[in-house]
This record gives structure tokens, sequence and C-alpha cells, in this order.
């Protein structure tokens, strides 16, 4: 990873209340490339891609993203950066009240002076390119999730953004939908040129379009690497995650009180 | 211990109703200070103007018709015993004007309007549009709030006229045409009675600070609303019990300051 950074986070910490979700966590993000951020559940990984948005502040350490602190910039500073970055939210969150088009074409009326019938020929390039011209009169309401999610794709990049994030996109997928929605994120990125964070738990997939791989576990770093690192590793954490394994440091039952007391067994 | 635990429940309360409050005076003022944003995209406010105005006509219309011919009925009924009944129609307009065409058009629009707004707003919540709108450096309270609320505000006291010239129709239907009070004092009486400054305006002037109110509950409370299935219903529910009180405690006060004494 030796090309120039576009993101970093440099000793984050972020607790909701006393409850702390992430702990001195460090990334770099270099320019060009697509990076998967992997874990189960609730272990931070949507925190993490809020603090990027700016959308959380940290109680600790910092965000920076084209050499800017991202949670000391105020509204419009932080407006001017999001207008550089994309993000494509679990299940789309597409307008429901606009038209396929007018999704597409959101960001382009809302922040350019474009003529209509520029806006026209770039939203159908972009619907183009995720396979979905012809979905351009459609309500959001007539689309599937695979397809839902791709229309989103396609806003996300409207204004073809240097910062791509990805919150779970492969959720609910079905086998082809996964593997389109995977290839368009590894063809786009590249396409654009722009840097992508894939925050996902969509190991096979992810692990076939991404360069770098960070696992977080309990709002730490557990283990980094690119994909074949990965799959070589022998940490526990990241074979038991790998393999899908039932139990392991990742234990199978959520902590209890003694089993035979809970049954009221006597010994 | 269970009159501490009732104390400090009542006192938690207390607080929490008060920091609503000042929740709610907030997002009022930051929809304030959006709106001009808000009146460059009019297009927006033309488009929710449709969906809180034109499609409250129907119910407004119909209860603002039985209304009237209550008013009707009850007030021949009462004004006979007097032998006035040629003042029906002065006392069916000033009712209609004053009080119920205000009062209860406000408390139409709250349960149809001010609650499909709050459920539109936490839907878009809980479905992440709004975080989404966000995260493309567009402000939600610009272009989500401001065009709905100066819809609601310039709805509502239309719709009040409407309802106050729809009950009075409904007076003259139940009064004049099934009664038989004779037409002629039916509306000189009404024309005599009713002041255009004393009267009317003061029922716009009312019926444009229930549209205020309950278009900032209903927007307030879907905004707020938990992003969840029972959050975005609590909300609903929150915005037409909240939004009728107000109303009602509204109305005394701005009666108490425009009518007292007359």
């Amino acid at each position: 990873m030796s090309s120039p950074v576009l993101a970093e986070i440099c000793e984050l910490n972020f607790a909701y209340e006393k409850r702390p979700v992430l702990q001195g966590i460090n990334m770099v993000f270099p320019k060009g490339k697509l990076i998967a951020i992997m874990g189960l559940s609730g272990c931070g990984k949507t925190t993490l891609l809020r603090h990027i948005g700016g959308a959380l502040k940290p109680t600790k350490g910092c965000v920076k993203v084209d050499g800017q602190v991202v949670h000391e910039l105020g509204q419009d500073g932080l407006y001017a950066m999001r207008r550089k970055m994309g993000m494509l939210f679990q299940f789309g969150a597409l307008f429901t009240d606009m038209s396929v088009y007018d999704n597409v074409a959101f960001q382009m009326r809302e922040h350019t002076d474009l003529p209509e019938e520029l806006i026209h020929d770039l939203v159908l390039m972009k619907l183009h390119a995720v396979g979905l011209r012809g979905t351009h009169t459609l309500m959001p309401s007539e689309l599937s999730g695979g397809m839902a999610r791709r229309v989103a794709l396609a806003r996300t990049v409207a204004l073809d953004p240097m910062l791509i994030m990805y919150d779970e996109p492969f959720a609910g997928l079905d086998p082809i939908s996964l593997t389109v929605v995977g290839d368009l994120i590894r063809r786009l990125n590249d396409a654009l040129g722009a840097t992508s964070i894939v925050v996902t738990h969509d190991i096979q997939e992810s692990l076939k379009i991404v360069d770098y791989v960070y696992f977080m576990a309990n709002g730490v770093i557990e283990a980094e690497g690119t994909p074949d690192e990965i799959r070589a590793s022998d940490k526990e954490f990241v074979h038991q995650f790998v393999h899908g394994e039932m139990d392991g440091p990742v234990p199978f039952h959520y902590p209890g009180g003694n089993y035979r007391q809970d049954l009221n067994l006597k010994d | 211990m269970p009159a501490v635990n009732a104390i400090k429940g009542i006192g938690r309360r207390s607080i929490n109703a008060v920091w609503r409050i000042g929740m709610a005076t907030r997002f009022f003022m930051l929809t304030l200070t959006h709106s001009g944003s808000g009146f460059r995209r009019f297009h927006l406010i033309i488009k929710e103007l449709f969906s809180t105005g034109v499609m409250s006509l129907i119910i407004i219309v119909v209860a603002g018709l039985f209304v009237g011919m209550v008013l009707g009925l009850q007030g021949y009924e009462t004004l006979k015993r007097y032998g006035s009944e040629s003042a029906l129609g002065s006392m069916v307009a000033l009712s209609l004007v004053r009080e119920l065409g205000p009062v209860v058009a406000a408390l139409l629009f709250a349960s149809r309007a001010g609650s499909a707004m709050t459920a539109e707003i936490g839907l878009m919540k809980a479905t992440e549009q709004i975080s989404a709108m966000e995260m493309m450096a567009v402000n939600p309270i610009a272009r989500i709030v401001a065009p709905r609320f100066w819809a609601g505000v310039i709805s509502m006291p239309l719709l009040a006229a409407l309802f106050s010239a729809v009950g009075v129709f409904g007076g003259y239907l139940v009064g004049v045409v099934q009664i038989g009070v004779d037409e002629g004092s039916f509306w000189s009486q009404m024309q005599a009675a009713v002041d255009f400054r004393e009267d009317i305006l003061n029922g716009v002037l009312k019926s444009f600070v229930f549209g205020i109110a309950v278009t900032v509950i209903a927007l307030f409370e879907g905004y707020d609303a938990p992003p969840t299935a029972e959050g975005v219903s609590g909300a609903t529910t929150r915005t037409v019990v909240t939004s009728s009180l107000v109303i009602l405690m509204l109305d005394f006060v701005l009666t108490a300051i425009m009518f007292r004494g007359n």
C-alpha cells in the first residue's frame, strides 16, 4: 500500500456514553485502493464509517480525509468535504418519493448548475454503468433489493466522488446480485480513480475484490493484511471468521449465569 | 420509598418535557433559519401544498358542512325560545369564523396532514434517507422540513376559511332551506354582525398560529422519532395528541386576548 494516502484514522477512540465502541484504531486508506473493514455485527464498523463521514465526533484521536481533520470542520467545511465523498447505505436509502431518475439526478441538481439536458445524459450514463438504464422511470418500490442497491450505487457515484464508502453492500442479496454488486464496486473504483472503503462481514465476496483488509473485534483491530495474507492467517479469530466456525474466540454462547441454576436443578 | 420513587418519576418526566420543548423550539428556529433555501426550492413547497392542503380538502369540506348543519339545527332550537330565529345567520357565522372554523379545521389538519408528516419523516429517518441526504451534503432541514413547514402554515388558514364558508352554507341549508328561516334576514343579519377585522381577520390569525403549532409539532415528532416501527407509531400518536391539546390551549389564550370584553 505505497500509494499516497487519501484518508487515515489516528488513535481513534469513541464511546457511546460510557460504553467504549472504538479503542485506539489506526488505519490508512491509500488513493485508488479498495479497502475492506470486516468484523462481527456490532464490532464498531459502521461507527467507524460514520466518523469518516463526519456524522460522529471521536472522544479521542482523529480522522483525516484529504489532509483535513474531519471533526474539526464546521458545517460548511463538512458539507464541502462530503461533496467529495459518496456513501452507499446498507439498504440503499433511496428517496422513496422520487423516481430512479430523480434519485440519481438529486446531487447534480442540488450541487451543480448543469442544464437539465446534460443531467439527463449523465443520469442515463450512471444508470447504464450499473446496468439499470431501463429502470429510470420506475419508483424505488418497484425495484428488487439488488436493483435498489445498484441504483443507490449509481446515485453514490453521481458526482464522481474521490472517496466512496459502502455500509454492508452485500447484506440480503441473492448470489447473482451479490456478484454483480461486488464486481461493480471494484470496477467503479478503478474507473473513477476513487478510493473505496467497504464495511462488510461477507468474507468470501470481499476477499475476491479488495486490496487490503482490516479485521475488527470489540472495537480494536485484530488483524490486517492483503486477502492472501488473511486467507493464510493462523490467528484464531481470523480463522474462525474466514471459515465460519461456530465456536472459537467468538463464543457460541452469550455470557450468562450458571445453566443448572437457571433451570432450577439441584446438585 | 414508593413516594420517593413517585416524586423522582414526576421530576424525570418534567425534565424530559422541558427538554423536549427546548429541542422543539431549537428545531423551529433552525427551520426558520433554513427557510430561505426552502423558498428557493419553491416547487417543493407547491408539492407539499398539494399533499397537506389539497389532500385535506375532502375531510375539511365534509366536516365543515356537517358542523354548519348541526349549528343550524341547534342554533334554531335555542334562538326560537327567544323569538330570535332571524339571528340564526349571525350566530352560525360568528361561531364558525371566530371559533369552530379555526379550531375544528386545525384539529382535522393535525389528524390528517400532521400525522402523515410525522409518519413520512419518521420513516425517512428509519430507512436512512435523512442520513443519506446529510451524507450528500444536503441539509435535511432545508430540503425536507422547511418546505413542509411553509406548506402547512399556508394551508391552514385557507382550510379554516373554507371550513367556515362551507359551514355557513350547511347552516343555510338547514336553517333556510329545511326549517324555513327567512333567507333575507339570515344573510343580512350575518352581514351586519360579522366584522371583517374583529371576526374574520382574528379567525385567520388564529388558524395561522394553529398552523405553525401543528406543523412544528408534526415535523419535530417525525424528525425526533426513534428509527423503529414502534418509534414512528408512538411519534404519530404524540403528534395528534399534543397538537390537539396545544390547539385548544392556544385557542383559549388567543380568544382571551382577541375577544375579551367584546
